[in-house]
């Protein structure tokens, strides 16, 4: 008779680690509780204060429009500027950081430790660097923009070159060609639709980003955005978010039909 | 013959079509690069640059603990906690939102409960968490609080829709065993589909957790608590030296969370 039921150890009976997660995490939300000051009482007492905002911005001043089409298009437009700086800036270090193309790991990682670092940084604090640097403007925004997208395509590229085809490469690395050709020849030719569908993902990102980074002074729509709440126009304010929730529809439309036509 | 004269016309065409779009490429950034207007880089921006590199590489690192509570290390744990809490709430309010958003028939496109979920979902996804921040504000007082609220409110428009996701993709054997035993509707929620989907929702949770850390270190910008408040205090009055070690703290801070959090999804998985 072999068949003995297996017994369950003192840990897995009383659910020990289950219960040590359960109570770690409550301490942490205590911790944070009182770390933040959490005052449910002032926030349930106060909350009509937040939907009278929610209220004025409910009943938008929709002739405010006339004045804000144009930075609306400036948003778009940084937006665009932005991340094509990015994203070509992006190609030649994700080639560099692709594991079949450069065997170095020296120099891989120290180019990945590069790109991981500049996708810590959040976008309004680039924003708020880079409106120091350049002086207030859509200057500074493009820079952002190009940044921001630039830290976040590079690890998609070498993410997307790393799966590519060897076939092609070590055809041309037989006939004798140099890294260059190879790149050129082999490389990019395999990984030009993801390009495509990844800047376009980047872009649609960028659309939402650009529109709040005007609030440090990085041009586009933000400036209103900030004028508006700062002059507690609340009215103004509603429109610039619905006009901003139509645009951001629209391109996020128009981006997916573009990617599933690549497809 | 008639055939391959027809092809070929065909590819005459096909041959062209690529001018047109890159005239319509070409179209669209020349509109943008003349629609902006370049202010014009400042004199001092290579002096600006200067001092931000040299503020970098000699951090002021008298600011890291002095003990006021004002100092990085307080600042970063409150962000943490800002981004930790915020990210609780706003899960546990995810849960209706998805459920709400979720299309469990797939024969239809568009279904009137699903799809004005799903319209819900982008609308707060697109509202700009920094001004649902300074709403709070106005309701609460500045602090940290109200940024526990903006990123609560903020977050749940991308949760709702990776966990309505979740829902539209579950595997639905085990609701349909129980089903088939005679559990009734309460049974099927909490002992088949809430099982099923739990890992689920704890990745996408954790997930976001990484990105409401990025948010939370913004949020004080507009007063709403967190490492945000110095560091533009710091930028404004041009202390390089000050902004280089709140960057170190939010750069090391980011990639510890952004380490612990993927090591524990992928155990997860």
């Amino acid at each position: 008779m072999n068949n003995k039921i297996p017994k369950r150890t003192f840990v897995q009976k009383y659910h020990l680690i289950g219960w040590g997660w359960t109570i770690l995490f409550v301490i942490l939300l205590g911790l944070s509780s009182a770390m933040t000051g959490v005052d449910w009482g002032t926030f349930f007492t106060n909350l009509n204060q937040f939907f009278v905002l929610v209220e004025q911005m409910a009943s938008p001043a929709w002739d405010y429009i006339d004045i804000i089409w144009q930075p609306l298009l400036e948003t778009i437009q940084m937006a665009l500027i932005g991340t094509t700086i990015g994203t070509v800036l992006a190609v030649p270090f994700a080639i560099i950081a692709a594991r079949n193309i450069v065997k170095n790991k020296v120099v891989r990682s120290v180019i990945r430790l590069l790109l991981n670092l500049v996708r810590t940084l959040p976008d309004l604090l680039l924003a708020a660097l880079f409106v120091a640097i350049v002086g207030i403007g859509p200057t500074a925004g493009v820079w952002t923009l190009a940044v921001f997208s630039f830290g976040m395509v590079s690890k998609l590229f070498y993410e997307a070159i790393e799966t590519i085809d060897e076939g092609p490469l070590e055809a041309l690395r037989a006939a004798g060609a140099n890294k260059m050709q190879i790149i050129i020849f082999a490389v990019l030719p395999q990984i030009l639709n993801n390009f495509v569908s990844y800047f376009l993902y980047t872009f649609e990102i960028n659309v939402r980003a650009s529109t709040i980074l005007g609030y440090l002074g990085a041009g586009g729509i933000g400036v209103y955005l900030q004028r508006s709440l700062s002059s507690f126009q609340y009215a103004q304010t509603g429109v610039i978010v619905i006009v901003i929730f139509a645009v951001v529809i629209i391109i996020d439309g128009f981006s997916n039909w573009l990617r599933e036509k690549l497809v | 013959m008639s055939i391959s004269t027809m092809n070929n016309k065909k590819e005459t065409w096909q041959r062209y079509s690529w001018l047109g779009r890159g005239v319509v490429i070409i179209a669209i950034y020349i509109w943008a690069l003349t629609g902006l207007q370049f202010s014009g880089v400042q004199e001092s921006a290579r002096e600006v640059s200067f001092s931000i590199l040299h503020g970098l590489t000699h951090p002021d690192f008298s600011y890291v603990y002095n003990g006021s509570g004002e100092d990085l290390v307080s600042l970063i744990i409150q962000t943490l906690a800002i981004a930790f809490l915020g990210t609780f709430v706003s899960a546990l309010l995810s849960v209706p939102f998805a459920f709400w958003a979720a299309r469990t028939d797939k024969n239809s496109r568009w279904h009137v409960r699903s799809t004005t979920g799903k319209l819900v979902l982008v609308f707060i996804r697109t509202f700009p968490e920094i001004v649902l921040a300074i709403m709070f504000i106005k309701a609460v007082g500045p602090g940290s609080f109200a940024g526990v609220l903006a990123v609560s409110i903020h977050s749940i428009g991308m949760l709702g829709k990776l966990f309505s996701e979740a829902i539209e993709n579950m595997d639905r054997g085990a609701d349909e065993a129980l089903e088939a035993a005679g559990g009734n509707r309460a049974d099927i929620w909490l002992l088949a589909t809430f099982p099923t989907i739990l890992p689920e929702f704890i990745n996408y949770t954790l997930y976001r957790f990484e990105i409401a850390v990025r948010s939370a270190s913004i949020l004080g910008m507009v007063g709403a608590g967190g490492i945000g408040t110095p560091l533009l205090f710091a930028i404004q009055t041009r202390t390089w030296d000050r902004v280089g070690i709140i960057l170190l703290g939010i750069i090391i801070m980011v990639t510890v969370i952004d380490w612990v959090s993927g090591t524990l999804r992928k155990r997860l998985v």
